[in-house]
């Protein structure tokens, strides 16, 4: 594969029929798949085989769909480039020498390239949505609680959803109804808001008429020219179709990005206490004392955005600093919520940009985490906020993609749907 | 950074807490960047306090025996096993 889109090239065979028959997905290699090995990306699981299914992975065998292989991705989930990766970078088949977005590149650039109909990812600050703008496909960040994670390796579990990508807003929608739903061995979970006969993809109608659409200033400050101006031009192509738009002020997003990382540090640091090489993983030998061998495991497996991240997280809970960082994120966080819900008691989606800048080249942007982290400021608050959202295909800037982000009112997945479905 | 200016004393000393061995080169580079991330953190400070009134609802089950992996697929994936047990380093 010369974009380098999976780890794993392995078909698994679904069930004879269902309403998958036929169809292939790409699921990210952070989704256990039993028998086939689920690396997160990372050195430390190079060779780990799960034993079990994530319960998303049964409910696409049982829909009758053909897995084509484990898709790349940021080691872990943390990154925005898929650069991260141990296994190397992967190349964006919609904008060759660039990056496909992360973390679940490999996911979006299976479907940019045709390798697979469908895809999974998981998005804990945007990792389904920005690789989806970067890619030119859909991807949608369910609620959180709309989609099981048993079976997804966990990074920042209080933020985090399963997520489907798809060329079309109905393929996407297709796939979310096939893993939306409740699963007793995720508590979080519950049963999806539908009707009776009601389904995600019968939402995907593309009518507007009517649909009132806020637009957050604080989302479009500091974005990229071009990409400002082709949201714009598809805010317009909305309006034509019977949608109006007004703008609207969230001011707690501009502390939504040291929220979000404070927060997914803080609980990666913890998540992450799993991977001492005793049960699973790099070991670290069995000379010497425990936490000897524990700390050179995790010296050896963990790449450098891992272990800046637990460390971070370790400090941002530490005695002294608790206080002063997490519990000021968590405040920050229900203030994005309140502000999220105000926005949407006067409007039936919000829309931004879903990144405010263009794909980066192939190695632009490893040296500066903090600035990386700052490309997330459009995506994150809606996982602080636990809300879903969608980013659709809004046109190209300079011949590179641009996505639009819809945000909906929580399990206002068919809402999304049907608005975004307008655009693709 | 204000009054908490990482020390390189500071990054090694959490890399320890996180059992995460760290070379010299690592401890440099890390004690630079956390700095300039911490310093942004700070902006946490202009946050205002704010009602958490999450409307959740616990969701429970009866706790029932359930079958579970058998301790062969359990142990796979370890490094060593002895006796159908994981087998650790040294406690002390």
């Amino acid at each position: 594969m010369s974009e380098d889109i999976f780890i794993t090239e392995e078909r698994i065979e679904g069930a004879d029929d269902g309403p998958l028959a036929g169809r292939t997905v790409a699921v990210k290699d952070n989704i256990s798949t039993e028998g086939v090995r689920t690396t997160c990306g990372s050195k430390m699981l190079a060779e780990y085989v799960p034993p079990y299914d994530a319960t998303v992975v049964e409910r696409l065998k049982d829909a009758g769909a053909t897995i084509v292989g484990k898709a790349n991705m940021d080691e872990f989930g943390m990154g925005t480039t898929t650069e991260t990766s141990h296994f190397g970078a992967t190349d964006n088949p919609a904008a060759p020498g660039h990056v496909p977005g992360g973390s679940s590149g490999g996911s979006a650039a299976a479907v940019a390239a045709g390798e697979a109909d469908l895809a999974l990812g998981s998005d804990t600050g945007g990792s389904v949505r920005c690789p989806a703008a970067f890619c030119g496909v859909v991807g949608i960040k369910p609620t959180y609680g709309l989609v099981s994670r048993y079976g997804l390796v966990a990074y920042g579990n209080s933020l985090e959803q399963i997520g489907p990508f798809g060329e079309t807003v109905a393929d996407a929608a297709e796939l979310l109804d096939v893993i939306a739903g409740s699963d007793e061995r995720d508590a979080t979970t519950r049963e999806a808001p539908l009707e009776a006969g009601e389904t995600y993809v019968d939402a995907a109608t593309g009518d507007v008429d009517g649909l009132s659409i806020g637009v957050p200033t604080e989302l479009l400050e500091g974005a990229d020219e071009g990409v400002v101006e082709t949201f714009w031009d598809a805010i317009a192509d909305l309006e034509d179709r019977g949608a109006e738009y007004h703008e609207v002020s969230l001011p707690s997003v501009e502390h939504a990005v040291e929220a979000y990382y404070v927060i997914a540090m803080s609980e990666a640091s913890s998540n992450l206490a799993r991977f001492d090489g005793v049960r699973y993983g790099q070991s670290g030998g069995y000379d010497g004392n425990w936490n000897e061998t524990f700390a050179k495991a995790r010296e050896e497996g963990f790449g450098d955005e891992v272990k800046r991240r637990i460390l971070l997280g370790t400090y941002a809970l530490s005695a002294g600093y608790h206080d002063k960082y997490y519990k000021k994120a968590q405040d920050a966080r229900a203030w994005v919520k309140q502000d999220f819900d105000e926005a949407l008691d006067g409007a039936d989606v919000l829309a931004s940009p879903t990144m405010p800048v263009p794909p980066f080249e192939l190695g632009e942007s490893l040296d500066d985490p903090l600035q990386l982290y700052l490309a997330d400021a459009n995506t994150v608050p809606v996982n602080l906020a636990d809300l879903p959202a969608i980013s659709v295909p809004a046109g190209e800037t300079d011949g590179l993609p641009v996505g639009l982000q819809l945000i909906g009112p929580a399990f206002g997945e068919r809402r999304l749907i049907r608005a975004a479905s307008a655009l693709a | 950074m204000s009054d908490d200016a990482v020390s390189p004393e500071e990054v090694r000393h959490v890399a320890e807490l996180a059992r995460v061995d760290l070379a010299d080169e690592e401890v440099d580079r890390f004690t630079g960047q956390f700095a300039d991330i911490l310093e942004y953190f700070e902006t946490l400070d202009e946050v205002p306090a704010v009602d958490r009134d999450a409307d959740l609802a616990n969701v429970m089950r009866p706790d029932e025996e359930r079958t579970s992996l058998d301790s062969e697929d359990a142990l796979r994936n370890a490094p060593e096993t002895e006796d159908g047990y994981f087998k650790g380093p040294n406690v002390s």
